[in-house]
């Protein structure tokens, strides 16, 4: 497999090989040569946006927004100093697909900021990663010495006029500086709060700059899309639904780990490439989009396919394509509980709903879980999660009330059971 | 504050080179941007972060000491009290949690002797429960000292990690 042969494994086909992270293998088999021609033939930056555009590559990183539209709102010709900014700050709980690009694949992703950077006007790029994985940070940082000791990064690349620099900004644990503004407020050294919006970033990003930020396997499609086409990425998904995507599979199954297969692909296949459910227990439920998407009982989920409008017509979200497998074994209090103290502790502080909230949903559940739930408390815990969603700077809040409110919505039984018989039903 | 204090705090020319080295990473006057990595080293270094080790790095930055503590005590990988020589974190979220991630957890603590947020009396070990490290899929895991992850755990992996940890 190659960077050069349009195979459904956009960032993951390095993985076979003997040295995925090297340079040596990425050159070998492609690496580099979209950067290449972009900037030696003066490629225009409409061009690219418009075949980004073509490709209907969307955000993976949760948000799912269109690629080639977020580009489009920074002003490329402004003449100070612009930034590129990769959130590589992966802790939504389930997903850990980028850990494997930048494990496995660093140099595709090092291009794709590169061209970005050529793209947006922007000489300096900054990769944000998670703090609790310093040894892949480690890793990427060798790749950052090695592609500036090729000649990839620095000055003057391929004889042109055009610079960039990439660095890696090592995150510390914080949940929240996944949400982009906060992870600005990171690299500038700050506690990790987001920001009112408007302004975007596009306007007012990291140092008050204009600023792009994408999630690291979106800029790492870029190589692929201008290798290749955005009609061949389109291709790849369906309609709107552009490309190849990382699935990464956790929970009860035999095989967890990550599997990119093309958008629009049925879950059951994807579940039988995990290995199915683990040793013969039945599906109960699945979380398609990490911690914050809400819950799908396993029936309406094998009916759905792997992509942005079939998850979001079922009721729940593709999110970072982060599924969470639970088989029938599974207490839905008990894990709603675990979830909602994981909001609690990550909330930073700044909103009074979430602050207050999410501990006051937490504590509810709790005394669920343990015995000691009161017959309002169903109730009271839709009250809570609906006056903190929509009512936060930023999506923490919603994040922290959508597991609650689909919870409740789909096993309300199991918690009702928990409150009458003070026990499990499972 | 005394000298001899003054002197426990300095770190080492090679924390120094590497703080230089983060510094770097930022335009130049942005030197606060380089507070989190000068924080991790400064840890590294010391095992933890005492006020006036906080206080030391903020000079090192030009920035207010207040600020470098925001930041401190923000950031849940930071220690801004003393910890074990050993600090072992398990993650036990929900995708960890149902791949066994509590049974770990119950067998850290009672090898141990200790529950989370807790240090062993002779200062050996810390134990922690984590939030999410982005590695669900080789759940149960753990990190030690922050920095090294243990993934694919079982009571015998973990025995064997502890047994190597002095």
């Amino acid at each position: 497999m190659s960077l050069l042969t349009p195979s459904i494994k956009v960032c993951s086909w390095t993985q076979d090989f003997d040295a995925p992270a090297s340079l040596a293998t990425y050159v070998a088999n492609g690496g580099y040569q979209a950067l290449r021609r972009v900037i030696t033939e003066k490629i225009s930056g409409d061009d690219i946006i418009a075949q980004l555009k073509l490709s209907a590559l969307r955000g993976r990183g949760g948000a799912g927004f269109p690629t080639g539209l977020k580009w489009s709102f920074m002003p490329r010709a402004f003449p100070g100093d612009k930034y590129i900014v990769c959130n590589s700050d992966e802790g939504e709980p389930g997903t850990f697909k980028d850990r494997d690009i930048l494990r496995y694949n660093p140099h595709q992703l090092i291009e794709g900021m590169a061209i970005a950077g050529y793209v947006l006007g922007a000489r300096v790029g900054y990769n944000y990663i998670h703090g609790e994985i310093f040894e892949i940070y480690q890793i990427f940082e060798r790749a950052l010495n090695e592609a500036r000791e090729a000649g990839y990064l620095g000055e003057n690349l391929f004889g042109t006029d055009f610079c960039f620099q990439l660095h890696a900004h090592h995150g510390y644990g914080a949940y929240i500086c996944g949400e982009e503004t906060a992870l600005l407020e990171s690299i500038e050294g700050k506690k990790g709060q987001p920001r009112f919006k408007p302004p975007f970033p596009a306007s007012f990003g990291l140092y008050g700059k204009p600023t792009t930020i994408n999630n690291t396997e979106t800029l790492a499609s870029v190589p692929w899309i201008v290798q290749h086409g955005g009609q061949a990425f389109l291709e790849l998904g369906k309609p709107n639904n552009g490309g190849a995507k990382m699935f990464s599979v956790s929970g009860h199954v035999n095989k967890p780990g990550n599997y990119e297969v093309g958008l629009g692909t049925p879950f059951a296949e994807l579940l039988e490439m995990a290995g199915g459910v683990r040793n013969g227990h039945k599906l109960k439920a699945v979380i398609p989009g990490g911690s914050s998407a809400p819950v799908l009982p396993g029936n309406i989920m094998m009916d759905c396919t792997l992509d942005f409008d079939s998850i979001a017509k079922a009721g729940s979200m593709l999110g970072s394509g982060a599924v969470i497998v639970m088989d029938e074994t599974v207490c839905m209090v008990r894990a709603l509980e675990r979830l909602a103290y994981f909001y609690f502790e990550e909330s930073c502080g700044q909103c009074t709903p979430c602050r207050e909230g999410t501990g006051w949903m937490y504590r509810v559940i709790h005394r669920i879980e343990h015995g000691q739930g009161r017959p309002e408390d169903l109730e009271l815990l839709n009250s809570v999660a609906s006056k903190i969603g929509g009512h936060t700077i930023c999506a923490l809040g919603d994040a922290a009330a959508m597991p609650v409110q689909s919870f409740l919505k789909h096993f309300g039984d199991e918690f009702a059971y928990h409150v009458e018989h003070k026990r499990c039903m499972v | 504050m005394a000298k001899s204090d003054k002197d426990s705090l300095r770190l080492s020319q090679e924390s120094l080179n590497q703080i230089d080295a983060e510094v770097a990473k930022y335009p130049a006057d942005q030197k606060q941007s380089a507070v989190m990595g000068a924080l991790r080293i400064a840890q590294g270094e010391k095992g933890w972060l005492s006020r006036e080790l906080v206080e030391y790095v903020a000079n090192l930055l030009d920035m207010p000491a207040i600020a470098a503590y925001e930041v401190a005590t923000f950031y849940n990988m930071y220690d801004t009290q003393s910890v074990g020589r050993h600090k072992i974190t398990v993650c036990t979220n929900l995708p960890c949690a149902l791949m066994g991630a509590n049974e770990i957890g119950e067998h850290l603590k009672k090898r141990l002797g200790i529950g989370y947020g807790e240090t062993t009396e002779d200062g050996r070990f810390t134990l922690k429960e984590g939030e999410c490290m982005g590695a669900c899929g080789d759940a149960p895991m753990c990190l030690h000292n922050n920095h090294v992850m243990h993934t694919h755990l079982t009571p015998e992996t973990v025995d064997a990690l502890l047994d190597k940890l002095k």
